[in-house]
């Protein structure tokens, strides 16, 4: 971002803070963007002549008469197809050595689509995991974050769903990725031959944290853009969604807010909120459709990150260790996916609703029968099957390394029905136990 | 608030959606004013004057304004437009009809017409000319989709107006003079079928308000049979999120018995507003066998748009539905979320730099949330007809915790109680309404008890509480069995313990995406309550606890298959039989 000509230059900071800058400078716009001896900073605050600026990568350094520049705009990116398969840094500009893109100046943060406009989410996005497309099947136009402690899997279960998911456009967002989990996602890519339908805007560890806050308008720009103007369904990935939090924190922190719960700011709803809900099913057939990640501090889900996430979001994910049989499972009594009622047994088999919620049920008679153990009570026979049924269900389909079609989940739900209960314990509609019931051989 | 020259003001400063505007005249608290820039005028509320300063509130993104852009006064407040035409509309916070709206995004400034001045109406009065009449007082009707659509004498009118002329049986646009009242002084005034109301202000144009005793059916039997909410009463369902609150909120307004709805989307998910926006339009309402959206009015400010339209939200549904309690209608108004509300009070407090409560939230917040929910009620309007406001909100409460000062707050000022349990939801027992946390205050109303004895039948009551103890008992004998093991304890305990197992799954659970079950009538309630009792109040023979288990599965599955058939139908019989059968089998004459 280069200044132009015939733009004043003011050289008098009268107050600097760790984030902030404040001059005396009339006529500037909210939100207008500047530069501080090359730093890029954004108005949040004007008191008649006083101009309080946020200064994305720290104010270390900074002389109180340093030079500067306001741009009469607020953050922008440029759009085009050239954005495809490229790698971005948090003010949009390319950090893979390749030349800058040319395409049309957007503004960042644009507002919001006006509801009766969208369209209902209607398509179904399978995974191959049936943890999720069986229990908490994901459709297109919808906002869901996986719910992880930092030391589980979530960045590798979140590229194995970008791979599979049928999407035209992959929007990668990293805020506070380390470099190692960048390289990741950019080896994973690149093998499987994908680099070139993903755009990636980056803020690694390396990086200031407050840049930070502009990842996600970044690339949901860029989403906007490729799902508005070329009718694609995109796929948002935003990672990690508590670092970005945490940034907020601090820039509020620093403008001397009041915190409400956990420190948090007392906007963080609505701050989320304008991005998760930027998902959405435009009725021209584009789509936006955002995963990412919430980390959790010891699995507390009340904390008020994942607490206000989890009000915004349509569900959650959890993935959990599964000891009976030592594999990652996605969690089937906490994950919930509010839209798959949208398309199961409508655009999945009819009977899928109900073998999905028997075998949760099952799995929760397992699960009770298990304290029983514990507790150092005799088992019923019943138990003893659910015990049973709960070890096949996470092996053949809770675990996160299973790859199979959807209706084939559904067969070996019945399957595993059949295997260890008769048809009222499973208590199922029974024109669907006539039907799908499987016969002896 | 007469004024001679609309007051105009410069800005002084910008924090976010909060400005400081210095005026030149006189400003009153909560007037409303616009921001003119280029091209636009953004809309904003007075929250706090202090000398020449007026804080406001943009109800738009401030995105680059500038000091000394210029503001005017507007000498009125927040109001809405009332008139023929509301009726299935899609309007924003501020009574802004969306889909008026250009484009996709929406626009900053871009404010529309929430009804419409073209269309005509049929209309018929009521009143004749030489009538003395009083504000609120119905001149004549139109027909809203099938809802006779009263006009009334203006609610701002004080004192006594006799009615001069009226216009004959036919059509007219709202805005055609359709009376012409004359005051106390002999001062002529042309009525037209609109007025506008602020929205702050509760309409009282009624003769009474007693304490509501007439119950709501709702076809969620949890709330009809064990909690039930009357019309004109208010409630409230607070709960975790995924347990299931805006599946049983969405089922409220398609099944509750009320002539129509208003559902306030305040701070919540757009693609849930959108999906009643698409499917009001399909469902068929079962009352009329109209479709759903023709007695639905929805006051949509979803999550994502500016703050402080979503305080404003709340007021804006609650105002709708008291203009239509005022022609005689019963009103339900559904508001999902109280708590994004709150929050939005909360952000705005934040901003102005006052000292916080608990939680950072105002100190007033409790406050605010009861005299709003004293706005719902059940009337007696001065013609002697009647007209309710029934108000369910939805609180979300952060972590799950109870204790945060929303709920607390909700808490006081509700009078029913629907605790949605996470542990319910997880084991996917929908909907996940804790029969024994949750409570009616009705249910102990005398005026309550006379109506259900003598519109349901005189031993309902009894039944309810019979089946309240029940679950009471079976929560003790699990906590028992769970401690001492299926072998340390009597068999009676698993008994007892099954007999709740029962009313929970057969009456309780409820599956809101089946044709039949998702909604019952009262008729099949009173049936299924009393077959239930039936079932628990027999002696049963048993050898050992593993027989009660698979017995008792084996009565919930008849009683579950038979909630899938239609009533009475050959199927339901069928299962009744086998049913009857099997209690047969082990009952002890």
């Amino acid at each position: 971002m280069e200044t132009k000509a015939f733009q004043k230059i003011y050289t008098k900071i009268t107050q600097v803070t760790k984030a902030t800058c404040s001059l005396s400078a009339p006529g500037i716009g909210y939100e207008e963007l500047a530069i501080i001896n090359g730093r890029l900073a954004q108005v949040v605050k004007i008191n008649k002549d006083i101009v309080t600026l946020q200064v994305f990568s720290g104010t270390e350094g900074i002389p109180t008469n340093a030079e500067v520049v306001f741009m009469g705009k607020p953050p922008t990116l440029k759009v085009s197809d050239e954005l495809s398969g490229r790698i971005f840094n948090a003010y949009g500009e390319p950090i893979d050595d390749m030349p800058d893109i040319q395409g049309e100046e957007r503004e960042i943060g644009s507002p919001s689509v006006n509801p009766v406009r969208r369209e209902q989410p209607s398509e179904l996005i399978a995974t191959g995991i049936a943890g999720i497309d069986l229990n908490n099947t994901i459709v297109t136009g919808q906002k869901i974050p996986f719910f992880a402690d930092p030391d589980q899997p979530f960045n590798q279960v979140m590229a194995m769903v970008a791979l599979r998911a049928q999407a035209d456009r992959i929007i990668l967002g990293g805020m506070g990725m380390t470099n190692d989990d960048f390289l990741f996602y950019k080896n994973v890519f690149e093998n499987a031959g994908a680099s070139d339908r993903i755009v990636s805007f980056i803020n690694t560890t390396e990086n200031p944290s407050v840049e930070r806050l502009l990842v996600p308008d970044m690339a949901l720009t860029a989403a906007e853009y490729f799902a508005v103007d070329k009718n694609e369904k995109v796929l948002v990935l935003l990672t990690d969604m508590t670092l970005y939090a945490d940034a907020l924190s601090i820039v509020s922190n620093r403008m001397d807010q009041i915190p409400s719960k956990d420190s948090m700011p007392g906007s963080l709803y609505s701050d989320l909120a304008k991005i998760y809900e930027k998902a959405v099913q435009f009725p021209e057939g584009g789509s936006i459709t955002i995963i990412a990640v919430t980390t959790l501090s010891g699995g507390d889900i009340t904390h008020a990150i994942p607490d206000n996430t989890g009000y915004i979001t349509e569900g959650q994910l959890f993935l959990r260790k599964d000891s009976d049989i030592g594999k990652v499972i996605v969690d089937p009594f906490r994950s919930l996916s509010r839209l798959k009622q949208l398309v199961i047994g409508k655009q999945t088999r009819e009977d899928h609703p109900q073998v999905m919620n028997a075998a949760i049920r099952l799995f929760a008679d397992a699960a009770n029968a298990k304290t029983k153990l514990q507790n150092g009570f005799d088992l019923s026979d019943y138990d003893e099957r659910t015990l049973n049924f709960a070890k096949d269900y996470s092996n053949d389909l809770l675990a996160i390394d299973v790859n199979i079609e959807i209706n084939k989940m559904i067969d070996t739900g019945w399957n595993l029905f059949k295997k260890h209960f008769t048809p009222e314990e499973v208590a199922i509609k029974k024109e669907f136990v006539d039907k799908y019931w499987p016969k002896n051989e | 608030m007469a004024k001679n020259k609309l007051t105009t003001g410069k800005i002084q400063s910008i924090i976010a959606n909060l400005l400081i505007v210095e005026a030149d005249g006189p400003v009153s608290q909560n007037e409303i004013c616009y921001i003119k820039i280029p091209g636009v005028q953004l809309m904003a509320e007075v929250i706090k004057i202090n000398g020449n300063n007026a804080y406001i509130q943009v109800f738009e993104s401030t995105r680059g304004l500038k000091v000394g852009d210029s503001v005017e006064f507007t000498g009125h407040m927040l109001e809405v437009t009332l008139g023929p035409g509301i009726l299935s509309k899609n309007f924003d916070g501020l009574q802004n009809d969306l889909d008026k709206m250009d484009g996709v995004f929406l626009k900053r400034g871009d404010y529309t017409n929430p009804l419409e001045d073209d269309k005509l109406w049929e209309f018929k009065a009521i009143a004749k000319a030489g009538d003395k009449v009083f504000a609120g007082d119905w001149l004549g009707e139109v027909k809203e989709n099938w809802i006779p659509h009263k006009i009334m004498v203006p609610f701002k009118f004080i004192g006594s107006y006799t009615i001069k002329s009226i216009v004959s049986e036919g059509e007219y646009k709202i805005n055609d003079t359709i009376a012409v009242l004359s005051n106390e002084k002999n001062e002529d005034i042309a009525i037209t079928m609109i007025q506008k109301w602020p929205v702050r202000i509760p309409i009282k144009n009624y003769k009474s308000k007693p304490r509501p005793f007439k119950i709501m059916e709702t076809g969620v039997r949890t709330m009809d049979i064990l909690n039930p909410i009357v019309e004109g009463g208010t409630g409230f369902i607070p709960g975790p999120f995924g347990s299931g609150k805006t599946v049983l909120q969405h089922g409220l307004a398609k099944q509750a018995e009320a002539d129509l709805i208003i559902v306030a989307a305040c701070g919540e998910r757009a693609n849930e507003v959108v999906e009643i926006f698409k499917e009001y339009p399909e469902l068929n309402d079962p009352r009329t066998g109209r479709k759903l959206i023709e007695r639905t009015t929805i006051v949509a400010n979803t999550s994502n748009m500016p703050v402080a339209a979503r305080e404003a939200s709340v007021y804006t549904a609650m105002t709708l539905c008291e203009y239509y309690r005022s022609m005689g209608l019963r009103v339900l108004l559904l508001a999902d979320s109280t708590s994004r509300w709150a929050q939005a009070l909360r952000e705005m407090s934040n901003r102005m730099e006052e000292l916080p409560g608990p939680d950072a939230f105002p100190m007033d917040l409790s406050a605010i949330v009861s005299s709003f929910y004293a706005r719902a009620g059940y009337v007696y309007l001065n013609n002697g007809k009647t007209g309710s406001v029934t108000f369910i909100g939805t609180v979300s409460p952060a972590g799950g915790n109870l204790k945060e000062p929303v709920t607390e707050s909700t808490k006081k000022a509700a009078r029913c109680f629907y605790a949605l349990s996470q542990q319910r939801a997880d084991s996917k027992r929908y909907p996940a309404i804790d029969p024994i946390d949750s409570y009616s205050k009705y249910l102990e109303y005398p005026e309550f008890i006379e109506y259900i004895q003598k519109n349901i039948s005189s031993d309902w009551i009894e039944d309810v509480l019979y089946t309240k103890n029940i679950l009471l008992r079976g929560k003790e004998a699990y906590e028992q069995i769970n401690i001492l093991g299926d072998d340390g304890v009597p068999i009676s305990y698993h008994l007892n313990f099954w007999k709740s197992e029962i009313i929970d799954f057969v009456i309780l659970q409820q599956d809101a995406f089946d044709d039949v079950d998702a909604s019952t009538p009262i008729k099949r309630q009173k049936y299924m309550l009393k077959s239930i009792i039936n079932i628990c109040k027999n002696d049963y023979n048993f050898d050992s606890f593993e027989e009660v288990n698979h017995y008792f599965k084996k009565i919930i599955n008849f009683c579950k298959q038979m909630n899938y058939s239609d009533f009475q139908s050959e199927q339901f019989k069928e299962y009744e039989k086998k049913l009857n059968t099997t209690i047969e089998e082990r009952k002890i004459a």
